[in-house]
């Protein structure tokens, strides 16, 4: 018991924060418009790549001679770029039509 | 360069990231401003990396060797992301976001493991440690295998199957992952083999779990699956402090459940419903042959002289206008029948094509002007004065069973209201099933005529007999 009052006392304001990013991405994406939804779906997809962030501090943190580290970080850096990457590309890409209309 | 002012750049840069991952899912939700603000995200996030690089640790001679990697790593991600969004076609937008879901999730399971791994090695088994790294393992695995069957299915490599008695599988496949990953949390010196256990149960119960799952639910599926690997994400940000990893994966958690929500309204079904359910595989089955009366056939002549004579005209596409590519020529048709001043407007189902959106993507592609396309709502209302409604390609969403056949599958889904136009002219390839495998009684109405044939080809000699009259 002891130790999961210190683990929430700890993590207080970690906790405060999701809170407050659970209400926070339920508000912004209510008004979305069903027009945008797969585009949206595109771009937060592309959001949670920000995961490429842990890989990198992986390598970073890695002992130049410890190769399991090295060779799982290195592919988690490969993965999340693809998933950073590949997923701006692509909403770009759906996004850009939206844009062409508006000159008209 | 670390130190105090290294790490408060490195956090001013944390923030900023965060802000414009808010701004630019804000930004999403106006036309106008969404390219924008998926632009500004990306900056966001490649300033996040670059600071990462830059002023996490400080840089020494022995750690070469890594940042080659880390540089090789963006490198070839790079390379093949750019490429693969590239070359991918319009309409295989959604298995697209699922394999780069799939890849983001791939990365938050491998993170897990090695930072559990680094665990061992130096013994310190703090509690919040071990849980946020099995739960990132076991969501990561789950998204990656998941998210990688989501895409086989839509590709159409990999078929609807369900196991006999797969949901009591699945449930007693999640428990134990849940019951080993909460053992391995309370052990006093952790087993490294669990670890690999959990690996392999969640990456086995993320293909259990989408393999059942039918195809018109699996836009459903590839959002929910897009939430899990943001908290996956979130639960990296607990492992690493990292403020931007909680604050993005976290938003696209809560967005995501959200817009899987709505998605699962816009079909009338509960979330439950499209999990337990398996809305493809046992859909064929129900609903029986009843008296189906006889179909009216009309040529294409007929059908020209119907629309040029017509005063408003309303298209409803379906996944078959986007698989016969057909959305250029359908603007073709709309700019002939405009220039004898006819009102051409699109009703647009919230799931028509594969995913919310994904038409008004598609028609988008052809140029067709933003304010033509209408929301399903807005279209019914007009309906009553539509001369003539073109169904091109689609099928379960113009299904009068949703309305009035209780043991239909997809009954109580909303659905575009074609029958209270004055016209009907159904596109269809042939009197086929739509996707959820069940007959449509709207083709054998009296106001109903079908054009059989390549919604292309079709569409083609429609433009060309409208433009002869």
């Amino acid at each position: 018991m002891d130790q999961i009052l210190t683990l929430f006392y700890e993590n207080r304001e970690f906790i405060f924060l999701i809170i407050v990013s659970i209400f926070l991405g339920i508000e912004v994406i209510s008004n979305v418009p069903a027009v945008l939804h797969t585009p949206l779906m595109s771009g937060a997809n592309a959001i949670h790549g920000v995961v490429i962030i842990g890989s990198i501090i992986i390598m970073l943190e890695a002992d130049p001679t410890n190769y399991f580290a090295l060779i799982l970080g290195f592919l988690a850096v490969v993965l999340g770029t693809l998933n950073v990457v590949g997923g701006f590309v692509v909403t770009n890409r759906m996004l850009e039509m939206f844009k062409k209309k508006d000159k008209k | 360069m670390t130190g105090l002012l290294g790490n408060s750049i490195l956090e001013i840069c944390y923030i900023a990231a965060s802000i414009t991952f808010i701004l630019g899912l804000k930004m999403l939700s106006s036309p106008d401003k969404a390219r924008k603000g998926n632009l500004y995200a990306a900056y966001g996030m490649g300033l996040a990396i670059v600071a990462t690089i830059l002023f996490k640790e400080e840089f020494s001679s022995e750690k070469t060797l890594n940042y080659v990697l880390i540089f090789a790593g963006l490198l070839v991600g790079t390379l093949i992301g750019t490429r693969m969004a590239l070359k991918v076609k319009m309409t295989a937008m959604p298995q697209m976001v699922s394999f780069f879901n799939g890849m983001g999730g791939a990365c938050a399971a491998v993170i897990s493991l090695v930072e559990f791994d680094h665990l061992m090695h130096t013994g310190e088994f703090d509690l919040g440690l071990i849980i946020v790294i099995v739960l990132g393992l076991i969501i990561g695995s789950v998204s990656f295998s998941g998210s990688i069957i989501a895409y086989g299915k839509l590709e159409g490599k990999i078929g609807d199957k369900a196991l006999p008695a797969g949901q009591i599988l699945n449930i007693v496949l999640l428990l134990g992952i849940l019951g080993l990953g909460a053992y391995v949390t309370v052990m006093d010196v952790p087993n490294e083999m669990f670890i690999y256990i959990i690996l392999g149960l969640s990456l086995l119960y993320g293909i259990l779990f989408v393999m059942p799952i039918g195809g018109a639910d699996m836009p459903v599926v590839i959002s929910l699956l897009n939430s899990f690997t943001g908290m996956a994400a979130a639960f990296g940000g607990f492992l690493y402090d990292n403020q931007a990893m909680l604050t993005g994966g976290i938003l696209v958690g809560s967005a995501g459940t959200i817009l899987t929500v709505l998605m699962c309204q816009a079909m009338n079904r509960s979330l439950t419903n499209v999990i337990i359910g398996s809305f493809g595989g046992g859909g064929a089955a129900a609903g029986g042959d009843k008296e189906q009366g006889t179909v009216k056939e009309v040529t294409a002549t007929d059908a020209a002289i119907l629309l040029a004579y017509a005063s408003k005209v309303s298209v409803v596409p379906g996944y078959g206008l986007a698989v016969a590519q057909a959305q250029h020529t359908v603007h073709s048709l709309e700019k002939a029948l405009e220039e004898k001043g006819i009102d051409f407007t699109y009703a647009i189902h919230p799931v028509a094509g594969r995913m919310p959106g994904h038409m008004n993507v598609l028609l988008a592609e052809a140029d067709v002007p933003y304010p033509k396309l209408l929301e399903m709502e807005d279209a019914n209302d007009q309906m009553a004065n539509t001369d003539v409604v073109l169904v091109i390609g689609a099928n379960d969403v113009v299904n009068p069973a949703a309305e009035n056949d209780p043991s239909s599958p997809i009954y109580g889904m909303p659905i575009i209201d074609v029958l209270s136009a004055k016209n009907i002219i159904v596109m269809k390839r042939s009197m086929g099933k739509g996707y959820a495998g069940i007959e449509n009684e709207l083709f054998f109405h009296d106001k109903n005529r079908m054009l059989f044939g390549d919604a292309k080809d079709s569409l083609e000699s429609l433009i060309s007999e409208v433009k002869n009259l």
